[in-house]
């Protein structure tokens, strides 16, 4: 069985995988549906209108919720990975590999969450007040403090990876065995595809993607408030 | 007696790790049928705080959940990039 993504093609030697190629399209659906829905806008939305300004609204509620109000400056970001995540790990639909399946993309998201979190612990209380947060309780546990930060993103991403490639795998495997047993009937149609693996579509491709993609950018949110309100609360 | 070629056994060994990692997985199930638990007895309590108890529900059981996903992944690793073949 192979499971990784495949290479469709390669560039002197850098070679391009299905995954970028999934999310190259899944951005430019994403840029297109803003374009066009942004148009011609007018004062009483309708149409795709009514439908963007509807997410932005649950983005920024969602954000002010979680953050604070004060630091709704977050929701564009927060909202385009939450809408990439969904669509991301959806792909399953389509009978594609989602693009969180490579632990490449998600990686390179919690990337991003990291390093949003400790720029923005520094720039609101200073490296002076960051380095003294870090050697809190005493200024031994440093060390200990600083692997705890590392391993952030990396059980971050690996959530991520981990539940959206169970999900490919138990799919792929629903999927040879129905067909191993259209085969093992000597019939040439398989048949037992259609419908069967309908639930399991369901629960892989919609309910946990949008659940992961939720935890994702939740833990995101929770993490950079966190950051930045630790000095607060003592002062 | 037929001969076990070191290939099949270091193949057959692998397998067995994986099935033993994810066992792992046994405390999850534990602590997050936990989580739902007092999350249930939360909103008896209070229905009004439903969304927020639903929320933090999630969050937690998805943090519990991190040490299962380690499991799978290194019994992924173990089926299908094995690292031991390599060193044959």
């Amino acid at each position: 069985m192979e499971l990784g993504p495949r290479i469709i093609f390669s560039i002197g030697g850098v070679n391009v995988t299905e995954t970028v190629c999934y999310a190259w399209i899944v951005s430019i659906v994403m840029i297109a549906f803003a374009l066009i829905a942004t148009r011609r806008m007018e004062r009483i939305p309708k149409g795709s209108q009514g439908f963007a300004e509807m997410i932005v609204e649950f983005i920024y509620n969602l954000v002010g919720n979680t953050m604070g109000k004060e630091h709704s400056n977050f929701a564009p970001y927060i909202g385009t990975l939450f809408i990439f995540l969904i669509l991301g790990n959806s792909l399953g639909l389509y009978e594609q590999r989602p693009v969180t399946a490579d632990l490449n993309t998600t990686f390179a998201l919690a990337g991003i969450t990291f390093i949003l979190i400790h720029y923005n612990a520094i720039r609101t209380k200073t490296l002076k007040g960051y380095i003294k947060h870090l050697s809190e309780p005493f200024p031994f546990m440093l060390p200990i403090n600083l692997v705890g930060e590392l391993a952030f993103p990396l059980s971050l991403s690996f959530r991520l990876f981990g539940n959206i490639t169970g999900g490919v795998i138990i799919m792929a495997l629903l999927f040879g065995g129905l067909e191993g047993i259209t085969e093992g009937m000597e019939i040439t149609v398989p048949f037992l595809l259609i419908g069967i693996p309908l639930p399991a579509n369901f629960f892989f491709d919609i309910f946990e993607a949008g659940l992961q993609a939720f935890i994702f950018t939740m833990l995101t949110m929770v993490f950079i408030a966190n950051g930045m309100s630790a000095q607060e609360h003592h002062e | 007696m037929s001969l076990v070629t070191p290939q099949a056994f270091v193949l057959g060994m692998s397998a067995l790790g994986a099935a033993i990692v994810m066992l792992g997985i046994l405390g999850i199930g534990i602590g997050q049928g936990f989580a739902a638990g007092k999350a249930v007895e939360g909103v008896a309590r209070q229905p009004e705080a439903q969304g927020d108890i639903l929320k933090t529900m999630l969050v937690g059981q998805a943090v519990a959940e991190t040490t299962g996903i380690f499991a799978f992944i290194v019994s992924i690793v173990l089926l299908f990039a094995n690292p031991f073949i390599g060193m044959l």
